[in-house]
């Protein structure tokens, strides 16, 4: 080659690339002009896939989920909270390979969560969950999945407490499956379930410290009972006197109690300046309830 | 010129006589049997199935035409040893691989004409009729020429430097890098480092981009094309052209035909 | 007179081979020769010798590691020096797609003919290599010699000045070799300048104004095919008969070769005279003296031995 084709070359190299990483960027103002609005899924059967794929399925299915991930970033990355891709995606990612578990987890983890963060369908991610559940029966960590869905993003405790519960019966599920079920029954305040539950993980815990602490739970629902029933009488001396209660002798006064009730570790309850009963400000239980509040 | 149109001329022969068009057969069939089936398992998307189906074989058949055969243009001539006679006439090397490379796209050209006169006879077959937004999909198919005038363009590159079969896997290499080149590009660098980021995002513009020309989702729903993209496609396509065959010619024109 | 039609100037081509192409292998080591206008040009040499190698340096397929060469005036790298050259690369092939008359039609159309002209000279030149008759049948049915007529076909189309063959007759059958050689005479007196290459000498000696011997990639010899051959001295060859064997007891007699009831004795020219009065006295009845005219062959022969040879030594001294 001839000196000047050389430098002919390099020039045509270099004002060629110019140009065209310019025109590229021309290109994409205009795609994404025209393209915002129309995220699109070519074929949108997983069936059909699943069949044109052949023995490449679960390669197949790897690519879709890496799809569903980048769509999901980049659409989290925009701020766009418009996901109406991601189940399609995530369906035929799950359809190809029905063992590909993470697709099944932190898929359900995009759905469920509210947007601007997720695409706020959480009646998805417990399908795509359930449907993990169903072809991955062994694994138990999907019943954490579905119970957390149900907790945080449908506040359905009694359903929450269930899937931790059907998670629990698996053998290689951690104790704490239990515990999560416990404490969700309670919250949805269902106190024979969790007294029941905390009870069982009374039984069976091992380690000193689960033990003491399901132990410091039975005794809180106990408490956490007897408040209630305290402000149902609460109610009652206000209708009788036209004022509310504020110490529990009152209440004997009135009749409605025959002596002051105690906590299960012998401390009495107290009335608020609200009205409502409380712990004793002496009793080592406020302090694992303050304890226990924090990690609600 | 009249060179380079003898060169392309008798490339366009040779696939014709290799029975290269026979794939129209298969296409054919497949567009007849989508085009039956579709209404029968499907409601409402007959257009949708048909469009997507049908310009997905349109860029796959033209996809391996250009990688295989494109490979083969130059290795051939060279492993045949009808080059020998052939550069012995009055003929520069380059206007050698423009002729193929213009041989080809036209094989192409006339090829992918015939499949989309089968698609919009299966179209027409679903709809009963044909409407101004079916221009989407004329251009969508314009827009698969183009990508494919690329791929024969690295094709040739790649076969003028190495062998037939490191050619054809690094034609798909390219094809699939440049199929993700949007997803390179937004490769952030606190997760990469900004080192990878950059070099990424470098390479992202000079890969060929081949999503520029991926406007199947829009041709299937019949929404309008800008002319704007228009131009800038095409305008893309013949810039990569140019500078992939100057490269391809500068390897050619100083090999040795031992 | 025109200038030389090939000018060959310390023409030099180097393969790197190995790892990282770090090795070299020499094909063909300052060849330095002129072909004159309208002559026929023999080009020998055994197979491998860089014969091919310099031909396609002069048809700008390969580029040389130094040195250049003109043809018809023209540098090899000016690609309009093609216009009035033909070329039949060796073993030539052609598209099998096409027929005879597609392949010729295809060539003919680099050189800018008018379509009709194009058509006649196609028409023309299949006559002319005896193809007329298999013009329209795809090159893929051809046998090996219609494809080497295919190929000279191709070669002289355009009616160049200076025609280019490698080992045109290799692969030929007697009837075609002669083909061949009388289309390069018929050339030689439409005054075109011809070189050719081979390795069956008596085409050469038979063709040739002059040849090059080339071994080992190193011109060797040059010059007219007597020449080449007048550098080793004559011989001559004494044949006769002896119808009284036992009383002939000449020392010559252990010399000569038996056959049948003849012998043959060859002897250097200055001591024939005296090789011809001892057989007379031992009753020796002379059937024929004659001079041996040693071929390009023995020439060759003894230019390969002594390549190898010298091969061999660079071998074993690890030059």
């Amino acid at each position: 080659m001839t000196p000047r084709n050389s430098i002919l070359l390099v020039f045509v190299l270099v004002v060629g690339f110019t140009a065209i990483w310019h025109l590229q960027i021309a290109i994409d103002a205009q795609r994404a002009a025209i393209l915002q609005e129309r995220d699109d899924l070519l074929v949108t059967s997983p069936k059909l896939l699943k069949m044109a794929s052949l023995e490449y399925a679960p390669l197949l299915a790897d690519i879709y989920w890496t799809r569903a991930v980048q769509y999901y970033g980049q659409k989290h990355a925009g701020n766009d909270p418009n996901l109406m891709l991601l189940w399609p995606l995530l369906n035929i990612a799950t359809t190809l390979d029905p063992n590909l578990l993470p697709a099944y987890r932190f898929g359900a983890m995009f759905l469920s969560d509210a947007a601007p963060r997720g695409a706020g369908r959480p009646d998805l991610a417990v399908e795509l969950i359930e449907r993990g559940i169903q072809a991955n029966p062994d694994y138990w960590r999907f019943y954490e999945d579905l119970g957390f869905i149900y907790y945080f993003d449908m506040k359905d405790y009694a359903k929450a407490s269930q899937a931790f519960l059907d998670g629990s019966k698996n053998p290689n599920a951690q104790l704490w499956m239990k515990v999560m079920a416990a404490k969700i029954a309670a919250e949805g305040e269902s106190f024979e379930t969790s007294a029941f539950l905390w009870h069982d993980v009374y039984q069976s815990a091992t380690d000193p410290s689960t033990k003491q602490g399901a132990l410091d739970h039975l005794q809180l629902l106990q408490a956490q009972q007897a408040c209630m029933q305290l402000d149902e009488l609460g109610d009652e001396y206000e209708k009788r006197t036209g004022h509310r209660a504020t110490r529990i002798s009152q209440f004997v006064q009135e009749g409605l109690l025959r002596g002051a009730p105690v906590d299960p570790l012998g401390f009495p309850y107290e009335l608020g300046d609200d009205g409502k009963a409380h712990l004793n400000a002496k009793s080592p239980l406020l302090e694992k309830q303050k304890q226990f509040a924090q990690f609600k | 010129m009249t060179h380079i149109g003898a060169v392309g001329l008798n490339t366009f022969r040779e696939a014709v006589r290799d029975r290269v068009l026979y794939n129209l057969v298969f296409f054919a069939l497949l567009m007849m049997g989508a085009a039956v089936l579709v209404g029968q398992i499907s409601i409402g998307i007959e257009e949708i199935v048909i469009v997507s189906l049908g310009l997905s074989a349109i860029s796959f058949i033209g996809l391996l035409m250009a990688v295989f055969i494109g490979v083969g243009l130059v290795s051939k001539e060279m492993d045949k040893r009808t080059i020998y006679a052939l550069l012995s006439k009055p003929l520069r090397r380059w206007e050698f691989l423009l002729g193929k490379f213009v041989g080809l796209v036209f094989t192409l050209a006339v090829n992918t004409v015939a499949m989309s006169a089968g698609l919009f006879l299966a179209l027409l077959y679903v709809k009963h009729t044909l409407e101004r937004s079916d221009a989407a999909v004329l251009i969508a198919i314009y827009f698969i020429l183009l990508k494919l005038a690329i791929v024969v363009a690295l094709a040739l590159l790649f076969s003028c430097s190495t062998t037939s079969l490191l050619s054809i896997l690094y034609c798909a290499g390219f094809y699939v890098a440049g199929s993700f080149v949007q997803e390179m590009r937004t490769l952030r660098s606190d997760l990469a480092g900004p080192v990878a980021a950059a070099i990424m995002r470098w390479l992202s513009y000079l890969l060929p981009n081949f999503e520029n020309f991926n406007v199947t989702g829009l041709a299937a729903h019949g929404a309008k094309i800008p002319t704007a993209l228009i131009a800038q496609n095409t305008l893309y396509a013949a810039l990569y052209c140019a500078v992939v065959l100057a490269g391809a010619a500068a390897i050619f024109s100083r090999r040795n035909f031992k | 007179m025109p200038g030389p039609a090939i000018e060959i100037d310390n023409l030099t081509k180097e393969y790197p081979y190995g790892f990282l192409n770090l090795k070299k292998k020499t094909s063909l080591e300052g060849l330095t020769m002129q072909v004159e206008t309208g002559e026929v040009f023999g080009f020998l040499g055994p197979n491998g010798a860089g014969k091919s190698t310099t031909i396609k340096l002069l048809m700008n397929l390969i580029f040389p590691t130094s040195g250049h060469a003109r043809l018809l005036g023209k540098s090899t790298t000016n690609v309009e020096m093609h216009r009035d050259i033909g070329y039949l690369p060796e073993q030539p092939y052609f598209y099998d797609y096409l027929t005879a008359a597609e392949v010729l039609d295809y060539f003919a159309k680099f050189y800018d003919l008018a379509p009709a002209d194009r058509k006649a000279r196609v028409q023309n030149m299949l006559k002319k290599v005896g193809l007329e008759t298999a013009g329209k049948i795809q090159l893929r049915k051809y046998s090996k010699g219609m494809l080497q007529r295919v190929g000279l076909a191709q070669a002289i189309l355009h009616d160049p000045q200076l025609v280019i063959l490698d080992e045109p007759m290799s692969g030929l059958d007697p009837v075609g070799r002669r083909e061949v050689r009388d289309i390069i005479l018929e050339l030689k007196n439409a005054g075109k300048t011809i070189l050719f290459s081979t390795h069956i000498l008596p085409d050469a000696e038979m063709l040739c104004d002059r040849v090059g011997v080339i071994v080992g990639g190193k011109l060797q010899g040059i010059g007219a095919p007597g020449e080449i051959v007048g550098i080793k001295a004559h011989e001559m060859e004494i044949l006769f008969a002896l119808p009284n064997l036992g009383q002939n007891s000449s020392p010559l007699l252990a010399k000569a070769t038996r056959m049948g009831d003849r012998y043959r004795l060859q002897v250097p020219e200055q001591d024939l005279y005296a090789a011809l009065d001892q057989l007379r006295n031992g009753e020796a009845k002379i059937l024929s003296v004659a001079q041996v005219k040693p071929s390009l062959e023995e020439y060759f022969m003894h230019l390969v031995a002594a390549d190898r040879a010298q091969a061999a030594a660079v071998e074993v001294t690890g030059k």
